[in-house]
């Protein structure tokens, strides 16, 4: 089957690679129908996530079709098309029984601080991804989840990983009616958490980054302000000025370890890596938030650590909540408020690509070339 | 896991203060009680281990399943050995993987060359969309990349 193989940081190809098997009772086998490269898998691509072999076939956002399955799968049938939450999760763990099913503790041995996630790194599990023609789902009867027959396949593989994370970190963010929130990255992930931050009754939402295309996207899709700091002199001091000088209410650091911004944090964490990444969002998120108010982080930092001002945490009584966002848990609801047109997830897509051309795909995504915003790769054993 | 030495519960004051509402991890967690179980809840089938499989020295048992892609192989593989002796929690566990992906990264070269592939490293990094989105950056990056390479090529060439 055709897949992509991890060479490098930095490289990668389609290639012909053996087919998954079914290796535990709960196994399925899908056949992929569509996948996305998401903002977190150009971490693998960098090199910044500890762990990330070469060979290893990335790919968390995926659907597909049940080609096989193990003896122990009950609720998917040979057949069904599905959306694979990009969490691996057994359903039966302490951790996944009081729904927090992205941080499972029977699907990853290699790190207790990450549940398995599909293609995402032997730090991860060491899972192959949904970048190919098929792979292996492992707990089939807890992850992948029937596909509503009117649903747009696209709207499908968005709900897998991006409007999940975009609604669970504008929920961790406890806003309230009348909130006014600051959501840091224009990615897929920002866009969607500013969409989101509306179900929560807020005032205002703003989104700061540094590329004017993706702020102009963001400012339509999401119905936000959005602010380039570039043109600032201070992103901190410019967000206490238009909050009144008090700081936002909520602020949600969808980034990551690769943040622009902050020439200390860049040195230290991306060129010399003496810190697991750049954490300049989350260093403005705590500074630019007000006195007793709510961080929520869903950027993805990896091992081992980063320079944060904690000290402000502690000062201002703020209160910091993070996750993977748990898939399963948030499924029903988005589906339904994707049914009933309040999410148009497939707007984000800007780019299809075959799966033939990925190494073409990762540069678009990487070097935010053609105003690219998401991207879906399309396998050739698309019905 | 209870604490068997003494009884708790009869210590002054012992839970009046408990205040349902003080969970600030609603409604992301379902709290339940069950964490106080710790490990003790109903395991899925174990899947077999026939692979070198490294494991967390934070736990105590491989999780019941498990991704089999690349399993540890030449020095990278020796090097990722030594960091799982090591706990997440410690610099020698991470610092040596990261050295690992990228000992990996070479050998991935020379594993092609021993197949008879000549890896297209141009193709692999995306530049012919580099070409298509970005002509004038690819190519201010092959005359950087050629300016620099010569640079340290007539360095080593005086150094001689």
């Amino acid at each position: 089957m055709l897949a992509m193989n991890y060479r490098g940081p930095f490289r990668v190809r389609a290639e012909q690679r053996p087919m998954p098997e079914i290796l535990h009772p709960e196994d399925a086998i899908v056949r992929v129908t569509r996948t996305c490269i998401c903002g977190s898998d150009l971490h693998l691509y960098h090199g910044m996530v500890p762990d990330t072999r070469v060979g290893s076939t990335f790919g968390h956002e995926f659907t597909g079709i049940i080609e096989e399955i193990g003896p122990l799968v009950t609720n998917v049938k040979i057949g069904d098309q599905v959306l694979v939450p990009f969490n691996i999760a057994c359903g039966r763990c302490n951790f996944c029984k009081q729904g927090l099913y992205g941080n499972c503790h029977e699907s990853n041995s290699m790190a207790t601080a990450v549940g398995g996630i599909f293609g995402y790194s032997h730090t991860a599990g060491g899972f192959n991804g949904g970048q190919a023609e098929y792979v292996r789902v492992p707990y089939a009867n807890t992850g992948p989840t029937v596909i509503p027959p009117d649903m747009d396949p696209d709207n499908a593989v968005l709900l897998t990983d991006v409007v999940p994370t975009g609604y669970q970190a504008a929920e961790m963010g406890g806003i309230k009616e009348g909130d006014t929130v600051v959501v840091f990255g224009a990615g897929p992930i920002g866009i969607m958490a500013a969409r989101c931050a509306w179900f929560f009754g807020p005032a205002r939402v703003i989104i700061i980054d540094h590329i004017d295309y993706r702020l102009e996207f963001a400012k339509n899709y999401a119905k936000c302000e959005a602010y380039n700091f570039r043109s600032m002199e201070d992103p901190v001091v410019f967000l206490k000025k238009i909050t009144d000088w008090y700081g936002a209410d909520v602020c949600i650091d969808c980034v990551g370890c690769e943040a622009e911004g902050n020439a200390l944090q860049t040195f230290t964490g991306k060129m010399t890596l003496m810190q697991a990444g750049a954490a300049t969002a989350l260093q403005w998120a705590i500074n630019s938030v007000k006195k007793g108010g709510i961080v929520s982080v869903v950027g993805v930092y990896g091992p081992p650590f980063n320079y944060i001002p904690i000290g402000n945490v502690l000062n201002k009584g703020i209160t910091l909540r993070a996750n993977q966002a748990s898939v399963k848990r948030l499924l029903p609801k988005l589906i339904e408020h994707v049914q009933a047109g309040r999410l148009d997830p497939k707007g984000l897509i800007t780019h299809r690509i075959p799966l033939e051309e990925i190494a073409e795909a990762y540069h678009i995504f990487s070097a935010k070339l053609d105003e690219c915003i998401k991207t879906v790769l399309i396998p050739s054993t698309k019905p | 896991m209870e604490n068997n030495n003494f009884d708790y519960k009869s210590i002054p004051g012992w839970g009046m203060d408990i205040d349902e509402k003080n969970e600030p991890t609603y409604p992301m967690k379902n709290y339940t009680g069950d964490d106080h179980k710790r490990s003790d809840y109903e395991k899925p089938l174990q899947q077999p281990v026939d692979i070198e499989l490294l494991k967390s020295t934070e736990r105590p048992a491989y999780s019941a399943v498990f991704g089999t892609s690349s399993p540890p192989s030449g020095l990278s593989g020796m090097i990722r050995r030594y960091a799982f002796e090591h706990s997440e929690d410690r610099y020698r566990h991470w610092i040596p993987l990261i050295l690992a992906d990228r000992v990996n990264a070479w050998e991935g070269i020379i594993d092609d060359l021993k197949k008879g592939i000549i890896p297209n490293i141009p193709a692999e990094r995306g530049w012919k969309a580099e070409l298509k989105y970005n002509p004038g950056g690819l190519v201010k990056k092959v005359v950087l990349t050629a300016v620099i390479g010569a640079v340290l090529l007539s360095y080593f060439k005086r150094k001689k």
